[in-house]
């Protein structure tokens, strides 16, 4: 009796997991079934079909070209992020600043404007600027709508370090740009790189700028590729999923290994004040 | 010199954020079609039009019925489970990692695994039901407006309670364990320890998670736009959907920036709140 009262938490807990994960197992199971196997109605492969993978990377769908276009913007947008963001950030946690919480209040209501409110007049902006179908064209909105969460998160983690190494620091001659450098980075970096992290998912999984800024073929990006991905006939369910779990396993990896750092780095933005 | 630093931040952001915001204002005061380019100043007549507009007290409508029904059921659940990951002692890591996968599965993929999942030919779901003897013949889920309602609660639940679960277990592990003990022996039942130590304790994280997510949830548009494309009829067209419809399909530029201005204040009257929460909380 005893024991069934220890073990019923954990049974629970894997039917509970099993569950959640149910979704994306299924996924995966449907990518490596061949496209017969997929229309008798089977749930799982009876042999292992991997042709839907390399459908999706053959000359028929430009996958790569997705996957790389995802790559150059998520990648360029999350460094631009990161390195103004510890500017901004090394200001509101260490200078002496007037209207802080002024400063601090209005990067907060930031975060929360919702991009539909600004993509009638970027698109018009961009398209004068002749960026719409460039990398710059989503480059640019993506560093502005994630800036926000970058400084918070920054600022937070700026904040917990101990001031006294950078003081030594400025007392040994170090200039201020050395002091960031050598100092503040090194201790930072943890922290720095779970948010340049979460920047990179973030744009990696955008889906409505992508959409209207870049709508030719060749610029776009994979969320938007994988959603143009039924065609007008038979949906190709197996390469689908099979694209799916392409783009879709980096994160999930990333978050498995990451995942203590990813929740706190969140939490620090939406908890802590 | 702070203030060197911070310009590149406050530049980016004006220029993406606060320009275009007020650009937007600035369109909806005029009648304006991208598709002939001709651009009429009508003032606020826009606002006015909304007004009367079934179709977008409709969205709104839905928009609000969605945020507040998935709400309720993400933190119902991720209560649940974030009550179970706390009252186990081993594997709690292991655990708290699988939680995070639907959290990292882009949304828009999100839509297309549960629509996959409830399609009415070869979905597991009927499959599912049928085996268990529960629907005499399979569901077409998309087809059928509460039905597919139903279909994108659950994938917008299962994409976002686990987070809630994150964020409540968080909150669960700061309640000092003292607390239980001097409860207990005080003869403090399990329901009283709950009402009376976890929830006040608790009810602050929960607060915040909730307008946190209710803004994120107003916003909502890549689930429902790639599940149904706001189908089956328009019953799923939510607020953002239709804006992007005016804006986007019928090139309907000034009206279609009305729509943008009204989700922004919708969405900017809970940020207000979210802001003055974490202000006082602040101080």
């Amino acid at each position: 009796m005893k024991r069934t009262g220890k073990l019923a938490p954990y049974i629970f807990a894997v039917l509970l997991l099993s569950l959640i994960a149910l979704p994306f197992i299924w996924q995966v199971l449907t990518s490596l079934m061949s496209p017969g196997e997929i229309a008798s109605g089977r749930s799982w492969p009876k042999t292992i079909y991997f042709k839907n993978y390399l459908e999706v990377f053959s000359g028929r769908y430009s996958f790569l070209r997705y996957i790389a276009n995802s790559f150059i913007i998520s990648g360029t947008t999350a460094l631009l992020s990161i390195a103004i963001g510890c500017l901004a950030a090394y200001a509101l946690a260490r200078m002496r600043l007037r209207h802080k919480n002024i400063f601090l209040l209005a990067i907060l209501s930031a975060a929360m404007l919702p991009q539909i409110a600004a993509i009638s007049p970027l698109f018009l902006l961009l398209r004068r600027a002749g960026l719409l179908n460039t990398y710059w064209g989503l480059i640019i909105p993506y560093t502005g709508f994630n800036l926000p969460l970058a400084v918070w998160m920054l600022y937070n983690f700026f904040r917990q370090l101990p001031p006294e190494m950078e003081e030594a620091a400025a007392l040994d001659g170090a200039g201020f740009m050395e002091t960031i450098r050598y100092v503040l980075l090194p201790l930072a970096a943890p922290g720095v790189f779970t948010a340049a992290i979460l920047v990179f998912i973030f744009c990696w999984n955008e889906f409505l700028l992508a959409l209207t800024l870049n709508t030719r073929e060749s610029m776009r990006t994979v969320t938007v590729g994988i959603a143009m991905f039924p065609g007008l006939h038979e949906v190709p369910w197996g390469a689908i999923f099979a694209a799916a779990t392409v783009i879709t396993l980096p994160l999930v990896i990333l978050v498995l290994v990451l995942q203590k750092r990813i929740v706190s780095g969140l939490m620090a933005g939406a908890i802590k004040s | 010199m702070p203030y060197l630093l911070l310009f590149p931040a406050l530049a980016v952001m004006s220029l993406v954020l606060l320009v275009p915001l007020g650009y937007c204002f600035y369109l909806s005061l005029f009648r304006y079609s991208l598709g002939t380019g001709l651009r009429d100043f009508v003032g606020l007549s826009n606002y006015i039009s909304l007004l009367g507009d079934q179709r977008f007290m409709a969205s709104v409508f839905r928009t609000l019925l969605f945020v507040s029904v998935t709400l309720t059921l993400e933190i119902a659940v991720g209560f649940g489970l974030a009550v179970m990951m706390h009252s186990l002692v081993r594997g709690r890591g292991m655990l708290r990692a699988v939680v995070m996968i639907p959290w990292a599965v882009p949304t828009v993929i999100a839509a297309m695994i549960w629509g996959w999942m409830f399609n009415d030919r070869l979905g597991l779901a009927n499959r599912l039901l049928g085996m268990a003897g529960l629907i005499p013949a399979p569901l077409v889920w998309l087809a059928d407006p509460a039905l597919t309602w139903t279909v994108i609660v659950m994938a917008e639940v299962w994409k976002t309670a686990p987070f809630a679960a994150l964020i409540i277990l968080a909150g669960l592990q700061m309640i000092p364990i003292e607390l239980y003990q001097a409860a207990e022996v005080d003869g403090a039942g399990a329901f009283q320890k709950f009402r009376l130590i976890t929830l006040p304790l608790l009810w602050p994280t929960i607060l915040l998670a909730l307008l946190f997510r209710t803004i994120d949830a107003l916003r909502v548009f890549d689930l429902i736009m790639v599940m149904t494309g706001g189908g089956p009829a328009g019953s799923t067209e939510v607020l953002s959907l239709y804006n992007y419809k005016t804006l986007f399909s019928h090139l309907d530029f000034g009206y279609g920036s009305a729509l943008s201005m009204a989700l922004f204040l919708l969405v900017m009257s809970f940020s207000l709140l979210y802001v003055r929460l974490m202000a006082r909380r602040a101080v």
